[in-house]
């Protein structure tokens, strides 16, 4: 069994397992770090942008005047942005069989993987996860489609410039295979290979492996997978959360007992507390909007969205912000709105007893019907005539390098009033704000990341009781910046083991069993014999059928009835056809009983001799000599068949035959 | 043997009252929980001192399971968990769960507060049962304790509908529910995999109805509403809150829209509103064109459509009146009913089944007086029109259904028995397996044959693969030789060898050394190769060795050659052999006896 790392990023994983003949691709994460090389795209003409001075090395040699851009003090790359994607090369991505996706974050690169590789197989995810991430898709298709760029900037990625350029452009990796987004085609190809799951649901792999998804609590529809077959198993943790938020709570206990345990996706921000979090987005996000200026969030369009909007809810009416407006730009804000108040069936308790009622699950419903919250799917069209300040806007993306959020940034970034709040944990704000520098407007940051912190991580396992834990290398050490936190990594006997980008792992399994199915038949043939308390044995011959991995024995079938030839007499000519081999024997013949049964069968003259291991018995009557020891018995006698078959019965009454 | 054992104690060729009970793996647990809408005595409910003749119910159930929320499928919950008392888990989807609760608050106001029947269930109690209710998602496997899991199937039918799966260790039971295989207006068709259960439970309705296309049954609809109207007459058509009704609004709606018509279409009771909002809620219940279309355009908002109250029956003008029950055996369907029957304008529409006893189906037998409570009668003039709208699988659907599920057996139930015994007929013929239709109160008992899981060493099945090859041969199945280890509850089969050394147990050699005297004139060595070319010809796919120490080995047995010390030409052969060889060795012995054949070289 293998594991090979497509992905270094440990939020956003792409693995792949080989288990029992089967190729499984555990989840399909887009870096999109590598965004943040990349100069912003803006969705009207910005004269600031396109007045940034080219950058030219100190020595002059280097001058790709086109393709890079400088702004206080960093490079950037003046074209559309490009991904890193999972690795291509380690092995065939055509030979896989299942991708199994566990959160709508975690299967953006689907479209680079199965429309590109050869992939021939199916994608396994629940409907949530499908719906929400084919939004996630459509809307950064969309950022992208909307403000094409005809540059295509190549040049910088050449080694040797590369080499030359400042830091982290020097230190990218991989920039060759960077890619620019996917088109809404392709998406839609992708996605047509998705096969919807329920959690706890089984599902069979050619027979061979089962998986199955559990919720992980994490966001709508997320999930957390057990890979496993009769004999083996293997827990695949991703993006997990023990906070109550909106989705249905972790399932925890269907991952004890694993062989080996995956773990990815544990928080990003293992410092920072999210309700404590939330509570200084509000009163930051209520002191902006008293002073008169306006705030924005730059968000993904689902999920921690969803808890903001419900905590604003609660929070509007005491801190008086009855009358400003809320905005939420994307062009799939309302799909996302709508989408989440109908799948009360993976939502907490809470949210499920009040479709009971019925009543919408969450409450920007209401902030919605009151003209409170308003959605828009771009500055463009209706907005631009209905914008009133000041106000709350929440908008993508979150990298601050494409989406309507690049209009507020120009729009608002010069004036000390505003504030800019960061929620998502996926960028280093100072990274996202660079090209926006200088920068009059408020920056706080309050990154919101449910995951599982170190703490109820080393909890949770202690309780599942993995034998193995696989994990990022990251986890295995404190973060850089907090060397001395020892307690900000994994801690475990035996230790965890490491995986980085293009890490192949050998996972220590010994299967040794397999599972096969004996047919009724067959099983009532069989004559069990109790060899000690509680424990019996039965010999099987049995026939061996394996089809679609699955394996039944069956009674060995009676040969034809031999036609009653002519040709009997060459019957002794032809050797024996072996049906069944003789079994194996074990036991010992004791002295006295064989001597008596012996007698009974007419053989009275027997000379026993004693020897070093046993007796030899010589029949005298009959010149055969049996030697009976411990261990064996040797029976020799020439010329007479008949007799030598009865002795072999005889002696064959006292063992045990398996 | 393992048996499994299908009680119905309602729906037993009948309609109404669903309610079966399956013995299967020492489990048992109980289909639905439904009344009957024909009568208003004890035969109302299902008879639960078939169970147990006194206390609860508790300990004789290992869980109990309501396929939808219809009231011949949950009418009679509150009052087996509640009165006759249950406490174990009730499973059913998220849909039935919201709705059920509802229509039997709606049920109970009927019976206890319009008839003033008292030793019902109360509010409280519908609330304690739903209490007991555990929610089931579509396909997801749920273990209800160790070894009994149960799986839910999309149904199509009403909203939430579904067919449950039973399973203990390899036998298993399906239970249809009641089931659509067409797609409607709103709802998908039903969807099984090939499961292969030992039992398919099906409802039966239609069983000898096929039926027309769904199409030409909606123009046939909305021509009859369309005319009545037209002459100025008013539309009844008694529904069920939930379900029938939402298919028939999206019908009439884009009708009225279409021709342009102003007739007032109205929805009794207070349900409509909220209704919509389950459908709304549930979306991810409804067919794939309302799944994807729901964010742009909700198909449950209608603009035709408004609220009926009471005074509007007697205004002047046509109208149509969507009226709930839809059995015309109690509410305000029956009281609009009395009030229209006499004008021969205007027209009732009955779309769905109407189960014995009620007025709903006394009208469709063409019964023209009836006899109305407090002795008087009521003479029924205006038109009435049978619109087969319920969403139940035809003959050719369950057909359908059976070839999907792949099931050994078949089990009718939800249905007239005439009918059954029809379709019992067809289904035997087609797909030669045993179909029963037990009547209430009677078991039918079907005999499982499963097969044993064991765990089979690796080494063994590896082994015998190889040896096996690629594809087997059917003439010569190879046979497989192992030891079968019974230790607790595992059961193991390994190797002869691997099982004397998981067992601590010595092997014990059986050997056998025979001497054959034989007349060979030549010399020793010559012999010996004489016999290895003799044995060579006769034993074809064998290993025979003529080895340098003056030995020739046939697979493993020994054969040694030495000269008589009397005379030199006769020869004695040792051969010398272990049990395991015993067939070869005494074959070999044997033909050795007979000597050496005078043509060797």
């Amino acid at each position: 069994m293998k594991l090979y790392c497509l992905s270094g990023h440990p939020t956003l994983p792409c693995n792949v397992l080989k288990f029992k003949s089967t190729t499984i691709m555990l989840d399909c994460g887009l870096d999109t770090t590598s965004v943040l090389n990349f100069l912003p795209l803006p969705l009207v003409h910005s004269p600031r942008l396109s007045k940034l001075p080219s950058w030219v090395s100190k020595d002059g040699t280097i001058n790709l005047e086109k393709e890079l851009k400088e702004c206080a003090g960093r490079v950037f790359v003046d074209s559309q942005p490009e991904f890193c994607l999972p690795e291509r090369e380690l092995l065939d991505l055509s030979t896989i069989d299942v991708i199994l996706i566990s959160n709508y974050h975690c299967m953006m690169a689907l479209p680079y993987i199965t429309e590109h590789t050869g992939f021939t197989g199916t994608v396994y995810a629940t409907e949530p996860t499908l719906q929400i991430g084919r939004l996630l898709m459509e809307e950064l298709v969309k950022f992208m489609e909307r403000v094409p760029k005809a540059q295509s900037a190549t040049c910088w990625k050449n080694k040797e410039i590369q080499r030359m350029l400042p830091g982290p452009l020097k230190d990218a990796v991989d920039v060759w295979t960077w890619k620019r987004s996917y088109s809404m085609q392709e998406v839609n190809s992708a996605l047509s290979k998705v096969q919807l799951v329920g959690y706890s649901q089984k599902v069979e792999l050619f027979g061979a492996v089962q998986v199955s998804p559990l919720s992980s609590g994490y966001s709508l529809g997320s999930s957390n997978w057990i890979i496993q077959s009769h004999h083996e198993k293997v827990a695949y943790v991703s993006g997990s959360s023990l906070l109550t938020t909106h989705p249905q709570p972790m399932d925890q206990s269907s991952l004890k007992n694993s062989d080996v345990l995956i773990l990815t996706g544990l928080t990003q921000m293992p410092t920072a507390n999210p309700d404590g979090m939330l509570g200084e987005f509000c009163s930051n996000l209520a002191m902006t909007i008293r002073a008169g200026g306006n705030v924005l969030v730059p968000c993904y369009s689902s999920g921690v969205i969803y808890d903001l909007l419900e905590c604003l809810y609660q929070f509007i009416e005491s801190a008086n912000l009855g009358t400003t407006p809320f905005y939420f730009i994307s062009p799939v804000a309302n799909s996302s709105l709508e989408f989440s108040q109908i799948f009360a069936e993976w939502l907490c308790h809470n949210k499920q007893s009040k479709v009971y009622l019925p009543e919408p699950p969450f409450p920007h419903a209401e902030l919605i019907q009151t003209n409170k919250l308003k959605h828009y799917p771009s500055i463009h069209g209706d907005f631009s005539s209905e914008f009133r300040q000041p106000c709350v806007v929440f908008t993508g993306h979150p990298s601050l390098r494409f989406g309507d959020v690049v209009h507020f940034m120009e729009l608002w970034g010069k004036s000390g009033l505003n504030t800019i709040i960061f929620t998502e944990p996926d960028f280093s704000y100072l990274d996202a704000l660079a090209p926006y520098q200088p920068l009059a407007m408020k920056c706080v940051y309050c990154p919101i990341d449910t995951r599982l912190n170190f703490h109820q991580v080393s909890k949770l396992l202690k309780e599942v009781q993995p034998l193995h834990v696989v994990c990022p290398e990251q986890y295995t050490q404190p973060p850089l910046t907090q060397s001395h936190r020892s307690d900000l990594m994994l801690e475990l006997q035996p230790p965890p083991m490491p995986y980085r980008r293009c890490s192949v792992l050998n996972l220590p399994f010994r299967r040794r069993y397999e599972r096969v199915y004996i047919l009724p038949e067959l099983a009532n043939s069989l004559v069990p014999s109790e060899i000690k308390p509680g424990v019996s044995m039965a010999t099987v011959s049995a026939v061996l059928h394996s089809k679609d991995n699955k394996h039944t024995l069956q009674s060995v079938p009676k040969p034809p009835p031999v036609p009653p030839s002519k040709k009997r007499k060459r019957v002794m000519e032809e050797p024996p056809v072996v049906l069944a081999p003789k079994p194996l024997l074990s036991g010992a013949v004791p002295l006295e009983a064989f001597l008596a049964t012996l007698q009974k069968h007419g053989i009275t003259e027997v000379k026993v001799e004693e020897t070093a291991d046993g007796h030899i018995l010589h029949l005298q009557a009959e010149d055969t000599l049996i030697q009976l020891e411990e261990d064996g018995t040797h029976i020799v006698c020439d010329n007479n068949e008949p007799l030598r078959t009865t002795l072999r019965d005889l002696v064959l009454r006292f063992l045990q035959k398996l | 043997m393992p048996e499994i054992k299908v009680t119905p104690l309602g729906a037993g060729q009948d309609v109404g009252r669903s309610c079966i009970l399956v013995s299967i793996g020492g489990k048992n647990i109980m289909l639905d929980c439904g009344m009957h809408m024909g009568y208003n005595d004890d035969r109302r409910f299902p008879d639960f001192s078939y169970i147990t003749q006194n206390g609860r119910l508790t300990e004789f159930l290992d869980c109990v399971i309501i396929s939808h929320f219809h009231l011949d499928h949950c009418g009679a919950l509150p009052f087996m968990s509640e009165m006759v008392g249950y406490d174990g888990p009730i499973y059913m989807t998220h849909p039935t769960k919201a709705i059920c609760p509802i229509l039997l608050e709606d049920f109970r106001k009927i019976t206890v507060d319009k008839k003033g029947e008292t030793n019902f269930f109360t509010s409280q109690m519908i609330k304690d049962c739903m209490k007991k209710v555990v929610p089931l998602n579509l396909h997801q496997t749920v273990q209800v304790d160790d070894e009994l899991e149960i799986k839910a199937y999309y149904a199509g039918h009403v909203l939430g509908a579904a067919m449950v799966q039973i399973k203990v260790g390899s036998e298993s039971v399906v239970y249809t529910g009641d089931y659509n295989m067409t797609p409607d207006r709103h709802l998908g068709a039903a969807w099984i995999d090939k499961c292969r259960p030992d039992i398919l439970i099906s409802e039966s309705t239609y069983a000898t109805t096929i039926r027309d296309s769904k199409r030409c049954r909606e123009r046939d609809f909305l021509k009859k509403v369309h005319e009545s109207i037209e002459r100025g007459g008013k539309v009844l058509i008694p529904v069920f809150a939930l379900g029938r009704a939402q298919e028939l609004c999206i019908l009439l709606e884009t009708f009225w829209e279409r021709m342009n018509l102003k007739a007032p279409i109205y929805f009794s009771t207070g349900l409509t509103e909220k209704a919509n909002h389950y459908y709304k809620l549930f979306i991810t219940w409804t067919n794939q064109k309302i799944r994807k279309t729901f964010v742009q355009r909700n198909m449950f908002e209608f603009k035709h459509i408004k609220a009926f109250d009471r005074s509007y029956a007697d205004n002047p003008g046509p109208m149509v009146v969507f009226a709930t029950p839809g059995m015309l055996h109690a509410g305000q369907s029956l009281q609009i009913f009395k009030k229209w029957a006499g004008n021969e304008k205007n027209m009732v529409i009955m779309p769905g089944y109407c189960v014995q006893g009620t007025i709903g189906h006394k009208i469709l037998n063409g019964q023209r007086k009836l006899e109305m409570e407090g002795r008087s009668t009521l003479d029924v003039k205006l038109q009435v029109e049978y619109m087969s709208f319920s969403a139940h699988a035809d003959a050719k659907g369950i057909m359908q259904l059976i070839r999907m599920a792949e099931p050994r057996n078949m089990l009718l139930v939800h249905g007239e028995a005439v009918k059954m015994e029809f379709l019992k007929g067809k289904i035997e013929q087609e797909f030669s397996i045993d179909c029963h239709m037990p009547a209430n109160g009677e078991t039918a008992t079907v005999t499982t044959n499963p097969s044993v899981p064991v765990d089979i060493s690796l080494n063994l099945l590896k082994r015998e693969m190889a040896l096996g090859g690629p594809l087997p041969d059917p003439k010569r199945p190879r046979t497989m030789h192992g030891t079968l280890i019974m230790k607790e509850n595992s059961l193991k089969l390994v190797s002869s060898e691997q099982a004397l050394k998981e067992l601590g147990l010595n092997e014990h050699q059986l050997r056998f050394t025979c001497r054959v005297q034989l007349q060979d004139p030549h010399s020793d060595p010559d012999t010996l190769n004489r016999i290895y070319t003799h044995l060579k010809s006769v034993l074809k796919g064998y290993t025979i060795q003529h080895l340098p120490d003056g030995t020739v080995m046939v697979e493993s047995i020994v054969i040694k050659v030495s000269s008589s010390a009397e005379d030199t030409s006769t020869k004695v052969l040792l051969l010398s052999w272990s049990y395991q060889d015993e067939d070869l060795g005494s074959f070999l012995s044997t033909l050795l006896k007979k000597g050496l054949p005078s043509g060797l070289c």
